[in-house]
């Protein structure tokens, strides 16, 4: 037409939201948490979090150009799978292992299903169930020698500390453990190192609007009610292990959970006890990475049964 | 303070646009050099023009009629020559057969002869004086007034409802109204009242004009079945279902119309043009308008004669300032932006805004990423993410199902989505389909 206006469908102003700034922030939630675990485990760490990050991000800009589109990587959405899958590994794993884990989380975790938005399952999490099940070795040992090099102490993470003495000795010194949850705890992942980062990070990321303050409130509720009812320590498995991590952000990532108000409270009930059926009842230690990926399935599935209710329809009529 | 129930309070710096422009008394503007009247302005059958090339009209002469119920007829807003009877630019950017006209400047005004106080009081005179006038709702719809003032027989109106939500960011038309024309929005409300035989009226207005609200509460007060509302300023509070729900506490049915729950609700410009009609025999040819945005020189509240071109508007108003990115006609949620400005001011025009580049958004539709603040924020309670997906995959039956029909196309969805995906444009694509197939079922 030769038009000097731009012409679009309304509205005709917006609130300035974008992705990026959901990534950018997620990002800035998650730095304190890096610059810890760095300090806590190391050159490892460092080495982890770069290959895992590079990785993915490769990965996101070969199947692009594959699938000749346009290649977006400032959409900061593939780093924070890289990243988030890092903070989930053991620090001194073999240097193949992220960089495996980063290309199979984006192949099989996002690309695979069509990219940003379309996944089904949480990107970082594919990646690390995959490297779980295909190296259960290395991605259980690692957590050993991290430990015995750094520190000099023989235990392994908390929370198989606590499977292993489930008789009760520990639950008495468990008070000796939450000051490392909180602060600084060397054994388990980068994820793991400090809770009050975590919750820092994690309630920045609410006020934010990036993440609904449902998901991490009723899956750590449930989790807390759950260990009391069937006779555990309820601060101590709030705590210890990822759950903290896998509350704040990776069950509370959009595209893998549901959309409505009410599901997300469900999704979030559920994911507490697919976690508490988990850490208590099967040889698994750690329940919240099979416990989210299990219930991402059912993200859509929760949503078609809270829908809520159109204006002017009236029910039972 | 009521409110509806899902929302969006604007940021600051929109309710300071919008404060400013309230506070701009309505000017008059200079006439064009051409009056544009599309046969079609409203929603209903269009008109046809009843006059001839090269024939003087005066101001208020009747130009175009149709045999149509749900139409209206249209009235030179000028004295002046026919020059032209042909297609033109319509308010809504589609081409439409429109009287052309050339003003004089004699303003030479043919006589107008309004009802007595008693004549006013028959229904039926009124709804003839009001279709003779040509008023149509001034919101934007612009659905013709007369129809809305007979409702069907089995469903009596209780409650009239002036709409003054007018809850969109940069537009102050309604407000300047209520202060400057607030004796015949309130004259009008009550013949509403009484030829529809309504029992109580009401005056609703968001606080952000309080000013408004004190005016018109002191002209109602010797009224002792109407009562001024106010609003909380939130969007869309001026849409007419949700307007209903925030003033009376019903929802009115999903595909049903206010008078289910026994309402009617009218634009507050609409009701001073119905006063207007009836008291004066003065038809609809001019309304008030607010030009603004940031790519405008100043903010300014006009009124201007149905059929004066944009772009005579802009120029009247002090021009543009800056680079400017989109004209939008209507509101900057639901406006229309113009390719082209030689489209006239019809009888639904609110406003007009110029965004400079700067302030133009340019849409780059992403994948969904599942937020959920459409839903969130959705006042209609549908759920945008999912229609849109099912309609980019051609699944309009699933759209269909989860009430994409319902949707009233107030834009917030996509005011709030961070992959700013086009829902408005998908939900009409759908919406045309679904009526489409009806009508090829019915048949």
């Amino acid at each position: 037409m030769g038009s000097d206006y731009i012409v679009s469908t309304p509205p005709h102003i917006r609130s300035g939201e974008t992705i990026e700034k959901f990534m950018a922030w997620t990002f800035l939630a998650l730095t304190p948490l890096v610059v810890a675990g760095l300090y806590a485990f190391g050159f490892f760490a460092f080495r982890t979090l770069i290959l895992s990050i590079l990785s993915a991000v490769a990965m996101e800009a070969a199947v692009l150009r594959y699938r000749k589109m346009p290649i977006v990587i400032s959409d900061g959405s593939a780093i924070i799978t890289g990243l988030i899958l890092a903070l989930t590994l053991p620090p001194k794993v073999p240097y193949w292992i992220p960089i495996v884990g980063g290309a199979l989380a984006i192949f099989f975790g996002k690309q695979l299903f069509g990219g940003l938005g379309y996944n089904v399952f949480n990107p970082a999490l594919v990646g690390r169930a995959m490297l779980v099940l295909s190296w259960p070795s290395i991605m259980s040992g690692s957590w050993f020698t991290t430990l015995r090099e750094l520190d000099g102490i023989t235990t392994a993470t908390p929370l198989t500390a606590a499977k292993a003495i489930k008789a009760g000795t520990l639950i008495g010194d468990i008070s000796v453990v939450y000051k490392p949850l909180l602060f600084l705890n060397r054994g388990g992942c980068m994820g793991e190192v400090s809770a009050l980062l975590l919750i820092i990070g994690g309630l920045v990321l609410i006020a934010r609007r990036v993440v609904d303050w449902r998901i991490p409130l009723f899956y750590l509720g449930t989790v807390f009610v759950m260990s009391i009812l069937t006779g555990n320590n309820g601060v101590f498995n709030i705590l210890a292990g990822a759950l903290i991590f896998g509350a704040f952000f990776l069950a509370s990532d959009p595209v893998t959970s549901p959309v409505t108000r009410r599901a997300k409270m469900i999704y979030g009930i559920c994911l507490g006890l697919v976690t508490i059926l988990i850490r208590f009842y099967t040889s698994y230690s750690e329940g919240v990475m099979f416990a989210i990926l299990f219930m991402n399935s059912f993200a859509a599935l929760i949503d078609r049964y809270t829908r809520p209710i159109t204006f002017g329809t009236v029910k039972a009529k | 303070m009521k409110r509806i129930k899902r929302g969006l309070i604007f940021p600051e710096r929109y309710d300071e646009a919008k404060k400013a422009l309230g506070r701009k008394k309505i000017e008059e503007i200079s006439l064009p050099e051409e009056i544009i009247i599309p046969m079609s302005q409203h929603i209903g059958a269009p008109a046809s023009p009843i006059v001839s090339v090269g024939e003087r009209v005066l101001v208020g002469q009747k130009v175009a009629d149709s045999e149509a119920f749900i139409s209206a007829p249209m009235h030179s807003s000028v004295s002046g020559e026919v020059k032209a009877i042909e297609p033109r630019l319509g308010g809504d950017g589609k081409k439409v057969l429109s009287i052309v006209i050339t003003p004089d400047d004699k303003e030479e005004t043919i006589s107008f002869k309004g009802l007595s106080d008693e004549e006013a009081k028959d229904p039926d005179r009124v709804r003839a004086a009001v279709r003779e006038a040509g008023v149509v709702g001034m919101g934007g719809a612009g659905f013709p007034t007369h129809v809305k003032l007979t409702p069907p027989k089995d469903k009596p109106i209780f409650d009239v409802i002036i709409n003054g939500g007018e809850c969109e960011p940069y537009l102050a038309a309604d407000h300047r109204n209520f202060l400057e024309r607030g004796d015949k929005i309130l004259d009008g409300l009550k013949i509403i009242m009484a030829t529809v035989g309504a029992k109580r009226g009401y005056i609703g207005i968001e606080t952000n004009k309080i000013d408004a609200i004190y005016h018109m509460d002191k002209l109602a007060s010797s009224e002792g079945n109407i009562k001024v509302m106010p609003l909380n300023a939130i969007y869309p509070q001026g849409a007419e279902k949700q307007l209903i729900e925030t003033i009376l506490g019903k929802e009115v049915p999903s595909g049903g119309l206010p008078s289910d729950v026994g309402a009617l609700v009218q634009n507050a410009g609409t009701a001073a043009a119905i006063s207007e009609a009836v008291r004066g025999g003065r038809p609809l040819i001019e309304r008030t308008i607010s030009v603004s945005g940031h790519g405008m020189a100043s903010f300014t509240n006009i009124r201007a004669k149905i059929g004066t071109p944009i772009s005579h508007i802009i120029e009247e108003c002090g021009g543009f300032k800056g680079k400017i990115g989109k004209v939008v006609v209507g509101g900057p949620m639901t406006g229309v932006a113009l390719f082209d400005l030689s489209v006239p001011v019809i009888k639904g025009t609110s406003g007009v805004i110029a965004f400079t580049v700067e302030d133009t958004s340019i849409p780059n539709p992403r994948p969904c990423i599942r937020c959920g603040r459409c839903v969130d924020i959705c006042p209609v309670r549908i759920m945008p993410n999912y229609i849109s997906q099912y309609i980019e995959v051609d699944q309009v039956d699933r759209a269909d199902d989860f009430d994409v029909m319902d949707c009233i196309e107030c834009g917030l969805c996509s005011y709030v989505c961070p992959a700013t995906r086009p829902f408005i444009q998908l939900i009409r694509h759908a919406k045309a389909k679904i009526i489409a197939e009806q009508k090829r079922e019915e048949k």
